[in-house]
């Protein structure tokens, strides 16, 4: 299975990608914001970090970056686009996927542990997941997803959400909100479920010495679902 | 303008040594010269007041590569790895302006770690505010951690361990001290040594701008109500920047283009060129209008003191510009041509066709003033005798309760997790531990570091307080199961013209010296920052010690958090009772006198290796070091961790009961065994000599002592983990 991960400017977690999907049998190439074109990929990932340094708004300039042509063209295609954190703000800014992504309610970047809940296993991510519940990464200032209610009931009608903050036992409630997004939404796809932008990190969840290893369980059946 | 000696004593320097620089240079230097001199020549560029004092420090060992002197310290972690790591401070501008402070604090550091060619993998920090109270201290402490977690989460380098502190003698002159750690291949080690004649000297990174002129200055002086003014002192950060500078750098460094490469920190062009020039022994040649601007019209003196962020110097191979160039270009980064190296053995400057400045070399670096400053012996405080019935009318829950929710105590969770502390997806402890611990990427070992000061104790007898911060910080990597090896470390202190203040330098730096000889922990890089005084009013002496060990296996790595009901809880050394300087005698029985606990060196080395080797061995399940707060403080930690419960036997310790639990004894650990394993572990103990003792038992849930008080986990944690957020809110 061929994976793409692309570099920006101030891409941080490219690396920490490139990792996780190796380890779980991806063959992946690192590809560079200012080509024109995307090597052959099964999926395509935006990685977290601070593209052009968050300046004029987070992922807005990346959004407009060359390869971004390419990889527009290609989630239209129906080819497999995944936005991580900064990855999840430029998807945002390309329109791939609905809504915007706010400043954290606190005012505070946020780096911890958190649970989230899959609402929808209809799709290449997530089929075949035997939990519903995970135990995710999240390390963001600008994570609180927002959109207008007619965009709220359209995501709904049409079961965008991807995953909700939770707690432990899946219980979707505002205490376990971390930055305040509408609906707890940590996650969403755009219509035709080929394109996933989410806040957090499941490359940070791949090893029992790190933070957790639900990360594992996510590569390993995402890989699976891809084959 | 003509220059005469009102206008030196303005830029900081003293009458005579103004008078040297005429003398030296046989003429009166012109604007552009004094200023060069002036950022030569400040306290903070020329250690004038500590040197001496700093070549007493053990700074030599096996497995030192790099010891003070470069940009920062090397120290070889095998298989060809080594790791570059120094600790700096950023006092006076983070109290000036807290968040641009402390971000370009943490973006320095990072320079001069991968200003040697190692990609950094860690942060660690220690702040020190003034008293909570006080009115600065809140919006201090947020612009500040904004500020750290602004510059290093943009990085994408985890901040993995810290300290901080709250004190009023930090009322008017906080500290910011910020430590990077970074990975580096031994053969690919970058030294700031100019070679070659007719080299290319390049600029690379950030335009010039008028940021941060006379920032070294600033920092070399007290502060009085006049500070807000010197806001324009405190450069601005860039951290995307910064990012960029140093994807393009590693690039450039895998090739073989670079002769010397040194980064523009304090002082920037003025000091960078000069040390390059002054290790090779070589005259450098610079081109002012070269120099990429960010303003306009901007002069000679403003473009060699400006101490804009995200700039570096390069001495290149000749005919390998074009092939830096390109790798600049591809990350968007400024890249001129400025000047070369010289067989003058003078700096020379040149703007507009007109020679602006020519200064023999040596003149500046090996002709800087020392100074062999008056101080004053500390006399060690009588013991305080405190009685019985005071200390029996303590209930141990109450003095408990107080003590784990003191801010100096507490859970600084509300601070670290604005820290990214995971990105680079290595880091095996979090903060919160005695060690933040990264793997070595794509290997089985680790690497620990933590950063420890103790300024009560420094204040109430430097010399011990020096050797206890050392040792301290050996304990804290002993705690994770790494061995120790190096230190860095960042003396903050007041005045040195000040007899005492500098006694308080001069004997703190004989602790570290003797505690890091001792434990064969050698310094091999650090700062020191004075003057950290406003009026007259110094802060209390505050070195902090950043320690650095290697754990060959990463899966045996340690951390607190207890792991198994029925196992043991062992106190190992020796409890004596010492409250003098105790958190529990300052904030319990009011008492601010008396000296601080003994260290004994013998004893910490003995029981570090000794724990060392039960690790080893495979027999400790869990370990932390018995410090500020002392042992209840210290168990408490590890059951509100581990989330279980603690039935602690009734001690046969002949000394009261309150002594006990809170006393600061050092070289003390606890550590969790299996019942199983007691005999095989008492044997161990009692062949090195160690002195141990039974704590007790683990449970499910609650802390019992002596069969009469009963403390729940939760309300453990209600104590510990409250007090900052709500501070905060």
């Amino acid at each position: 299975m061929k994976s793409s991960v692309i570099t920006f400017p101030g891409s941080n977690c490219d690396r920490d990608m490139d990792v996780a999907l190796k380890k779980f049998g991806f063959n992946n190439k690192m590809v560079w914001h200012d080509d024109n074109e995307l090597p052959k990929s099964d999926l395509v990932v935006l990685p977290g970090g601070f593209s052009y340094g968050d300046y004029l708004r987070c992922g807005s300039m990346a959004s407009k970056s060359k390869i971004m042509r390419s990889v527009i063209n290609f989630a239209k295609s129906g080819g497999l686009v995944m936005g991580i954190c900064n990855g999840f703000q430029i998807l945002v800014e390309t329109g791939l996927v609905p809504g915007v992504l706010l400043r954290n309610k606190y005012l505070e970047f946020i780096c911890k542990n958190v649970f989230v809940k899959l609402d929808n296993k209809e799709n290449s991510y997530f089929k075949n997941l035997n939990k519903d519940i995970l135990e995710f990464h999240i390390a963001h200032n600008e994570g609180n997803y927002f959109c207008t209610k007619d965009q709220l009931k359209e995501i709904e009608d049409n079961n965008q959400i991807a995953i909700y903050y939770c707690n432990k036992e899946g219980k979707i409630e505002d205490q376990y909100n971390p930055n305040g997004s509408i609906k707890n939404i940590a996650g969403i796809f755009n219509k035709e479920k080929n394109v996933l932008g989410m806040m957090p990190h499941p490359e940070r969840m791949i090893d029992q010495s790190l933070s957790g290893e639900d990360g594992s369980i996510f590569f390993k059946n995402l890989i699976n679902n891809i084959k | 303008m003509e220059v005469n000696e009102q206008i030196a004593i303005d830029h900081g320097l003293k009458s005579d040594e103004y008078k040297k620089i005429c003398k030296l240079l046989k003429r009166t230097p012109n604007i552009t010269e004094l200023g060069i001199f002036s950022a030569m020549w400040n306290e903070h560029c020329s250690y004038k007041s500590s040197r001496l004092h700093l070549k007493k420090l053990p700074t030599k060992g096996k497995k030192v590569i790099q010891g003070p002197g470069e940009n920062a310290g090397v120290i070889d972690i095998e298989d060809g790895d080594a790791i570059v790591f120094k600790i700096e401070s950023h006092n006076h501008p983070s109290f000036i302006e807290p968040y641009q402070g402390a971000a370009t604090g943490v973006g320095g550091i990072m320079r001069d770690v991968f200003t040697m060619g190692a990609r950094p993998i860690a942060n660690l920090n220690s702040i020190h505010f003034g008293s909570p109270q006080h009115k600065k201290t809140k919006n201090l402490l947020r612009g500040v951690v904004h500020g750290i977690g602004g510059y290093g989460n943009c990085m994408g380098v985890p901040t993995i361990a810290g300290q901080t502190s709250f004190d009023s003698s930090y009322n008017g002159n906080i500290l910011v001290n910020a430590m990077t750690l970074g990975l580096v291949k031994k053969n690919k080690i970058f030294y700031s040594k100019a070679a070659g004649l007719n080299k290319p000297v390049i600029y690379v990174g950030s335009k010039t701008g008028r940021d941060g002129i006379h920032g070294a200055s600033m920092a070399s002086a007290s502060f009085d109500e006049k500070i807000e003014e010197k806001k324009p002192t405190v450069q601005v950060g860039d951290p995307f920047t910064e990012k960029l500078l140093l994807e393009a750098c590693l690039e450039l460094m895998a090739g073989d283009s670079i002769i010397a490469i040194q980064d523009m920190g304090a002082a920037g062009l003025t000091s960078s060129s000069i040390e390059m020039a002054s290790k090779g022994n070589l005259g450098i040649e610079i081109n002012l209008n070269k120099v990429p601007c960010r303003e306009t019209k901007m002069t000679p003196y403003e473009i060699m003191l400006s101490e804009s962020q995200e700039r570096m110097l390069i001495v290149l191979e000749n005919g390998k510009e074009e092939i830096a160039k390109k790798i600049f270009d591809k990350w968007n980064l400024d890249f001129a041509v400025i000047g070369k190296t010289t067989n003058s053995k003078n700096i020379e400057l040149f703007f507009n066709q007109e020679k602006v400045a020519k200064i023999p070399v040596n003149i500046l670096v090996e002709n800087s003033p020392m100074y062999d400053r008056k101080w004053k012996k500390s006399k060690l405080p009588k013991k305080n005798k405190i009685k019985n019935e005071v200390l029996n009318k303590l209930k141990i829950k109450d003095v408990l309760k107080k003590i784990l929710s003191n801010q100096n105590i507490c859970s600084k969770e509300w601070i670290w997790q604005q820290y990214d502390h995971t990105v680079m997806g290595d880091t095996i402890q979090k903060p919160g531990g005695d060690s933040g611990v990264v793997r070595v990427h794509g290997t089985n070992k680790a690497v620990a570091a933590s950063v420890d000061s103790s300024a009560v104790y420094c204040w109430a007898h430097p010399l011990t307080g020096g050797k206890q911060v050392v040792a301290e910080s050996w304990r804290n990597l002993i705690s994770v199961g790494a061995t120790p090896i190096a230190i860095t470390n960042c003396l903050n202190f007041g005045s040195p013209e000040k007899e005492d203040n500098m006694g308080e330098f001069v004997e703190c730096v004989q602790g570290i010296g003797e505690a890091s000889k001792y434990l064969n922990f050698p310094v091999v890089s650090g700062n020191v920052s004075f003057y950290n005084q406003t009026k007259e009013v110094g802060i209390k002496p505050t070195p902090s010690i950043g320690g650095v060990g290697l754990i060959k296996d990463y899966k045996k790595m340690i951390s607190m958090n207890l792991k198994e009901i029925d196992n043991l809880v062992l106190i190992i050394g020796k409890t004596g009772g010492h409250i003098d300087q105790s958190l529990f005698a300052r904030t319990i029985l009011d008492e601010k006198n008396g000296p601080p606990p003994e260290v004994n060196l013998f004893n910490e080395k003995n029981n570090g290796e000794s724990i060392l080797n039960l690790i080893d061995k495979g027999y400790v399940k869990s370990a932390h070091d018995i410090s500020l707060g002392g042992l209840l403080v210290a168990i408490s930690k590890m059951c509100i961790k581990g989330n279980k419960g603690i039935k602690i036997n009734k001690s046969k310790n002949l000394i009261n009961e309150i002594e006990y639990f809170f006393a600061e004894d050092q070289g003390r650990y606890l550590i969790e065994i299996n019942k199983e394993d007691l005999k095989e572990v008492t044997k161990i103990l009692n062949k090195n000599s160690v002195h141990h003792e039974e704590l007790g038992i683990i449970t499910q849930n609650d802390m019992i002592i002596n069969e009469k008080t009963k403390v729940t986990i939760d309300e453990l944690k209600s104590y510990y983990t409250n007090w900052l957020s709500k501070y905060m809110s």
